[in-house]
């Protein structure tokens, strides 16, 4: 399916681009001025060079921060993708339990980022909490303020119930988009239920699937309001992802320099690889599903 | 397909999910005292008090009004302008258009601590600090490349031949755009409308740099319930529960935009 060459379209691009513009590119030059500079006060910055990026870029905790955040954010795609797959082919197609399922899915992704965490730090306690109250009852010591692991697991299950909605009601959508006429042939073919995931439900949800992908990939990475409220980032530095350094950065020492040289650093990570995400999954539906 | 295995793995799944939603309702229907004393299943001490709280006290409830008032001039403005530009990424090749494209979801990329002063700056500069029109023009930076991404998606799922039918049919492009290709993507406009009004209703941080009284959101009037003593999490609980309400209104006013599909067949 090739697409006519046009450029008058750029008419109907122009309101977006003046509006993200607006707010995007003076914000970002001012950030991009902070981290090659020394500032003191108004009017009383010099010019650093590339001082700042290589502080951060030698900063061992930035390190540990970052490879914690590959692994937390690895595992929130592996989870939360298949599992918001399976969960959108279990749904109803109609009739009122629809209504019921979208409404209970939003839930979780309606209440502010904070709160959530806040929500959770009484979810999880063992003595007054269901979750921790529960696993106690059971046996199973658990304490995310002095365990690094049960905090893992934690932020995990926090993580996980409440953005697998979003990778739910994005597949569902896409599910729903599928002519019905798709399904009559592959019911004429004796197609099985595998088959008819694998080329049918699949390749149609490439589009759906990507922006799925590349949104918990973006947000996931600059995770900062639950982990910050739920364990501060501990116990010791176990859950110290480079957004909360970052801010311990900033607002801690006042140091706008290495804070600006850091976001810059930390926003091209997350661009690199949503970049090679897109690149990877535009071209995976290319190949074999069609 | 729809075994009962999947309808029960559904249902174990919704259940867990609300496992959390009510444990803040729970919380939400006691005093503080007794939420950090005992464990209960069921509130034994009910008490509305929290609920009440808010409903009387303006600095509370205004805090919801403000939220809903820049989050709806947002949900608009963002999928509004989103339309028409999905429409020309889905249809049509533009000198840059592949770059614009993913330029635009690269603003959802940056760490958004630091950029907070700079972005108070702008605001400032143009006199909007405190107002609703700040917050919802801000909260386009992250909501109109996402709206525009997932437009996109739905569009380029509708054949070609459906416009250049209409278009033979001697429909103009307003016309063929708002009678024929509008309802054919309700479920994309449906997922969209919901998305931008979350994201907006939960960002926290902007929200809270470009308002000082008139316009504070209500996430930011929660952060108020931290005082000498402690927190009040009963009544941070019921703030919770109210703030799910409006984003459950929607979805429930959308759900059969999303729900309906592929409308193909009924043109």
């Amino acid at each position: 399916m090739h697409k006519p060459t046009n450029n008058g379209a750029w008419l109907l691009v122009v309101p977006v681009v003046l509006l993200v513009a607006f707010n995007a590119i003076l914000p970002l030059m001012a950030v991009v001025n902070y981290s090659v500079q020394d500032i003191f006060g108004p009017g009383q910055a010099y010019w650093v060079g590339t001082e700042w990026y290589r502080e951060v870029l030698g900063d061992k905790r930035l390190h540990e921060a970052l490879w914690r955040q590959f692994l937390f954010s690895g595992m929130v795609l592996l989870i939360e993708i298949p599992l918001g797959v399976l969960i959108a082919l279990a749904m109803p197609r109609k009739g009122w339990a629809v209504s019921l399922v979208l409404v209970v899915l939003a839930l979780p992704l309606l209440i502010p980022w904070n709160v959530i965490g806040t929500i959770w730090i009484i979810f999880t306690r063992p003595d007054i909490g269901l979750m921790g109250y529960s696993l106690n009852s059971l046996g199973i010591a658990f304490d995310h303020t002095a365990s690094p692991l049960d905090a893992w697991i934690t932020l995990m299950l926090m993580e996980v119930w409440h953005w697998t909605p979003l990778v739910v009601l994005l597949a569902y959508a896409g599910l729903k988009a599928i002519p019905e006429a798709y399904y009559q042939a592959a019911a004429i073919d004796g197609a099985s239920a595998w088959k008819v995931f694998r080329y049918i439900q699949l390749p149609k949800m490439r589009g759906v699937l990507t922006i799925a992908v590349l949104l918990r990939f973006m947000d996931s990475f600059l995770i900062y309001a639950e982990p910050f409220v739920l364990t501060g980032g501990g116990p010791g530095n176990a859950t110290t992802f480079p957004s909360i350094y970052l801010v311990k950065v900033a607002l801690g020492q006042f140091d706008l320099g290495p804070a600006g040289a850091f976001s810059v650093i930390y926003f091209l990570i997350v661009l690199l690889f949503s970049w090679l995400f897109y690149q990877v999954l535009q071209n995976v539906g290319r190949g074999g599903a069609r | 397909m729809k075994t009962g295995l999947a309808r029960f793995a559904l249902a174990f799944y919704l259940v867990v999910l609300m496992l959390p939603i009510y444990w803040m309702v729970n919380m939400s229907l006691r005093d503080n005292a007794d939420i950090l004393s005992t464990f209960v299943l069921f509130p034994e001490k009910l008490t509305f008090d929290n609920y009440i709280k808010i409903f009387t006290d303006p600095s509370w409830y205004s805090g919801y009004i403000n939220s809903m008032i820049y989050v709806t001039i947002n949900m608009v403005l963002s999928v509004s302008v989103a339309l028409p530009a999905a429409y020309a990424f889905s249809r049509y090749r533009f000198i840059g258009d592949k770059h614009v494209f993913f330029w635009l979801l690269t603003n959802r990329m940056a760490p958004p601590a630091v950029f907070a002063l700079p972005f108070f700056q702008l605001y400032q500069t143009l006199g909007l600090i405190d107002t609703h029109i700040a917050v919802a023009l801000a909260h386009t930076l992250f909501n109109v490349p996402l709206a525009v991404w997932v437009l996109e998606g739905f569009m380029s799922g509708i054949p070609r031949e459906i416009d250049e039918t209409a278009y033979l049919d001697g429909y103009s492009f307003p016309r063929f755009f708002f009678k024929i290709f509008m309802p054919l993507i309700k479920t994309g406009i449906g997922v969209t409308a919901f998305f931008t009004f979350m994201f907006s209703w939960v960002e926290l941080l902007m929200a809270r740099t470009l308002t000082t009284t008139e316009a504070k959101p209500i996430a930011a009037v929660m952060t108020r319930t931290v005082s000498a003593t402690g927190l009040d999490w009963g009544l941070l609980a019921a703030a919770g529960v109210l703030t799910i309400v409006p984003g459950a209104l929607v979805i429930y006013f959308v759900r059969n935009y999303m729900a309906k599909g592929f409308a193909l067949g009924r043109v």
